[in-house]
């Protein structure tokens, strides 16, 4: 228990220690570094601890902690509704005071008689939600310490309050260690708000009008998902007294279904599906740290975390069905837009989505082989998207641009970062790293259940394929000479994350056989009574393929860069006009230099034609579910 | 009737797979003269001898490298290695599915070399080849799902050995792989990419900078391809193996029917035409599969 308690009031206590004024830069990268090491650390300590073990449950005398997250609620209430009055944003402030009202009065009327028998526990899933957010989140709080001086110097404008970033990210991390290890719903409720409020500051970093609108639409948003989830606490505690996680769980499903529905309806807000994808694709105006963390290790990852945990309570009803519709839709629409758009950080952003959008489905589906899937998808995607966003941060200084057509022989400008990024879409993408896995095993959950399911995923998976290998194509382009080399400005904290987030995207698929006989399968196993059936010639056939891979790959090009000589170089073929080799005699003895575009495909998947079809398709599957989760 | 049967069971694990990787680019390549000979028959031509495909890739491995940068190959190394190991896969019996994004896996690098060269010629082959793949995954997605409905495993295994004829309980599915057979053999309507008629173009999209050696070994896993992808019609009729290679063989001769009769789509087309052939075809069959169990 002590553990859990530390994880929580590590990260805390440090995100206070950031704000002290007089400590230099060296003192902070090194506090910052000691911090990364006890985070990386701890998680990997409680895994091991609890190897064996089923899920631990732990009583905490709670009424002093009770009256202080209600005390900082109300604060955080108070400076919310200044805030919305002051930038006359009068809906935030409405939604803010309609929340506080549910539960100030929801403590007053029924706070005195509540029984917590425990409030914090620990399993097999919540280890892995902490080693995801130990691991990743605090190598990206590294990052920033490199990052912010960068990012200063480069938008002269942005006040410089790089103190109160780092407090906000670590208060982060202490958040989702929270909300991973609440048993307790009003905590877990808590700590919820506190990652809403976190990223509303952090989105709205810049305080320029475009961040601080994304910054609104973001905590609308989430402050919509937030009254719902209180609705749903009043109404899971006035009709059955539960006020606990793992009680829920154990309760006769038809009386709390609606409490069910209401916590999964916060998670999708959270999780950004559709019809509340928006605020994602708009958090993108805040610097890179701000978007690699929401999109990796917290935000998204804990409403998916939700949604997984009351899944079960939805099994094989209507509502389930819908949800399943819901991350489907979403995991379509957004591999679709995807294709159409060529800033970076925006196709970044819909994958995730995306991505997200299969985890929703699998928990929708909800058997041992669905959130099997589910588990690993979120493992995968956390290491490679985050690594992703902290290579596009990086490359968008050296280039002066996000967007993908700027990105032409990235790979001779930049080679080492370029490598790493394509680690990071080998993991996104390539058979047979990480999600490729996961989809393998979500098409054969889904063709079980649901073959609807398994057509959107045909047709999703082609998607992804799409934009993916053009943008790969376009930053692994060479040509012939010499372009300039701009990597040496990368700072020594950008390289040490990425190597290891690098090393980790490597290692989770290599170690996936690991994670999923001793941690994922005994989860399983408690809440299933079984394991899903997977085919021990096809784990090895895909493992003979991925270290086939790590080793030809390196090989491979070594081999091509120092030992092959045997051939006879010459320029690209340009219709026999060619002047050198990015320029050609055009007509009227001319010169046309040439330039290669990727194929967009506006016509077909731009974002305005099928945004809202998603929003709108999906607004419907939503009304269903809480409708049928009414009667 | 069953000899056919009997020969393969014989066989281990390894040595079918090793049956593939020798046997097949025998097989492709005569397929590939036969096709080249009929194809001028058609087009009132004399036409080169059966043999020729092979005289060709003799020829093109003999040729001087001439490269326009030094990493160029390598993708191609790899999608070879990639073709022939889900072919091997498939013909050993294992996983449909395995396979199926293991030669995804293949066609990516394909497209990858296609952009490193950085070419324009190339890079718009590269750019109409992922559309191509877009155009037609779905549809060999489905097909395994398909087959998992009616048999109940993605083992290929299984799958032949299943005692129904799988095409009478996939013949939207069947109809659907055909549309797509098309794409992936790189006939026309659909060779957006490259084509196989010298006639067509002098400059040959994605392989544009390949040559000498790189090509050969471009032609040689296409005829990789084509008898894994020959190999999955034969599963549709595989309940009579005799049967089954009859229909293989047929399908093929139809592709070549259909690319002597057709003048190439724009990639609109290609692209749209071969979704919502997918949908109608495809997703109506495994709709109504799902609703009979």
């Amino acid at each position: 228990m002590n553990a859990l308690i530390f994880l929580i009031v590590f990260p805390l206590a440090v995100s206070f220690l950031a704000l002290v004024p007089p400590l230099s830069l060296a003192v902070r990268k090194g506090v910052g570094v000691c911090v990364n090491i006890v985070l990386c650390a701890v998680p990997i300590y409680l895994l091991v601890a609890n190897l064996d073990q089923g899920p631990a449950y732990f009583h905490l005398e709670s009424t002093i902690i009770d009256i202080g997250m209600l005390i900082v609620e109300l604060f955080i209430a108070g400076y919310l509704i200044y805030i919305s009055f002051t930038s006359k944003r009068y809906l935030t402030a409405l939604l803010v005071i309609v929340q506080s009202v549910i539960m100030v009065s929801f403590e007053f009327t029924s706070g005195h008689g509540m029984q917590i028998e425990h409030s914090l526990f620990v399993d097999k899933f919540s280890i892995i939600m902490a080693l995801i957010v130990g691991i990743i989140g605090s190598a990206i709080c590294l990052y920033a310490i490199g990052y912010l001086p960068e990012y200063h110097e480069h938008y002269r404008e942005v006040k410089d309050r790089r103190r109160y970033f780092a407090f906000l990210m670590y208060l982060f991390l202490a958040a989702m260690f929270g909300i991973v290890f609440s048993n307790n719903l009003m905590w877990l409720y808590f700590f919820w708000e506190i990652t809403t409020v976190c990223s509303f500051l952090l989105i709205g970093y810049r305080d320029d009008e475009p961040s601080r609108e994304s910054a609104f639409r973001a905590l609308n948003m989430n402050l919509v998902g937030g009254v719902v989830f209180a609705i749903g606490l009043v109404n899971l505690y006035s009709s059955s007294g539960i006020m606990e996680l793992d009680k829920l769980l154990q309760t006769d499903k038809g009386m709390v279904l609606l409490p069910a529905v209401c916590l999964a309806f916060a998670g999708l807000v959270k999780s950004a599906q559709f019809p509340f994808s928006s605020w994602l694709t708009g958090a993108m105006v805040a610097p890179t740290p701000v978007s690699a963390l929401l999109h990796s290790s917290t935000m998204v990852k804990a409403g998916v975390y939700l949604i997984l945990r009351v899944a079960p309570v939805m099994e094989n009803t209507a509502a389930a069905k819908m949800l399943t519709l819901i991350g489907g839709v979403s995991f379509l629409v957004t591999a679709l837009i995807a294709i159409s758009q060529s800033n970076a950080k925006k196709v970044l952003a819909y994958s995730t989505i995306s991505n997200l959008g299969l985890i929703v489905a699998c928990a929708g589906v909800n058997t041992a082989a669905a959130v099997w899937s589910a588990i690993l998808l979120i493992i995968f995607h956390a290491v490679a998207k985050s690594l992703l966003f902290l290579c596009v941060g990086i490359v968008e200084y050296k280039l002066d641009s996000r967007d993908i057509e700027d990105m032409d022989y990235l790979i001779m400008r930049l080679p080492k970062l370029t490598a790493v990024m394509m680690t990071g879409m080998a993991g996104m993408f390539l058979a047979p790293f990480g999600m490729i896995i996961s989809k393998f095993i979500t098409l054969r959950a889904f063709v079980e259940s649901n073959p609807a399911m398994a057509i959107i995923l045909a047709y999703g998976s082609a998607a992804t394929i799409f934009f993916w290998t053009k943008w790969m194509g376009k930053i692994m382009s060479i040509r012939h000479g010499v372009a300039e080399v701009v990597e040496h400005r990368v700072s020594r904290w950008e390289w040490i994350t990425l190597g290891i987030l690098a090393v980790a995207t490597v290692v989770v698929c290599l170690a996936f056989p690991f994670f999923s006989f001793h941690v994922i399968n005994p989860y399983l196993l408690e809440v299933f009574g079984k394991t899903p059936v997977v085919d021990a010639f096809n784990v090895m056939m895909v493992f003979i393929i991925m270290v086939g891979l790590l080793i030809i790959l390196p090989l491979g090009l070594l081999f091509y860069a120092f030992v092959d000589k045997n051939y006879k170089r010459v320029g690209i073929y340009l219709g026999g006009g060619n002047i050198d080799n990015i320029t050609f005699e055009g007509a009227m003895a001319s010169t046309q230099p040439i330039a290669l575009k990727n194929y967009y495909l506006e016509k077909y998947f731009g974002e305005e034609r099928l945004f809202n079809v998603g929003v709108f398709v999906s607004l419907t599957l939503m009304i269903i579910m809480f409708g049928v989760a009414v009667i | 009737m069953n000899e056919l049967y009997a020969l393969i069971k014989s066989l281990s694990v390894p040595e079918r797979m090793l049956a593939f990787v020798i046997l097949a680019p025998l097989a492709g390549g005569l397929l590939s003269g036969i096709d080249r000979k009929l194809s001028a028959r058609l087009q009132g031509r004399y036409g080169p001898p059966v043999l020729q495909p092979f005289y060709d890739v003799m020829k093109l491995l003999r040729k001087e490298r001439i490269i326009v940068n030094k990493f160029q190959d390598f993708p191609i190394v790899l999608f070879l290695l990639f073709t022939i190991f889900s072919g091997a896969l498939f013909f050993a019996g294992a996983d449909l599915l395995l396979t199926i994004f293991g030669l995804a896996l293949a066609g990516t690098f394909f497209v990858l070399g296609g952009f490193c060269v950085s070419s324009p010629y190339s890079h718009l082959g590269a750019e109409r080849e992922i559309i191509q793949t877009v155009a037609y995954e779905p549809m060999v997605i489905l097909m395994a799902v398909g087959m998992y409905q009616v048999t109940g495993s993605f083992r290929v295994g299984t799958i032949a050995h299943h005692h129904a004829p799988l095409i009478l309980y996939l013949p939207g599915v069947f109809a659907g792989f055909l549309y797509i057979l098309t794409i992936k053999f790189r006939k026309s309507p659909f060779d957006l990419s490259m084509s196989h008629h010298a006639h067509q173009e002098i400059v040959r999209g994605i392989t544009t900078e390949f040559s000498g050696p790189a090509l050969a070994l471009i032609e040689i896993t296409h005829w990789y391809e084509v008898m894994l992808l020959l190999g999955m019609v034969y599963l549709f009729f595989a309940f009579n193996p005799w049967l089954a290679v009859v229909m293989a063989l047929a399908t093929y001769l139809f592709e070549i029917f259909i690319d002597m009769n057709y003048a190439r789509f724009k990639w609109q087309l290609t692209f749209m035409s071969a979704w919502l052939f997918t949908a109608v075809a495809g997703v109506s069959n495994i709709i109504v599969l799902s609703l009979m169990r």
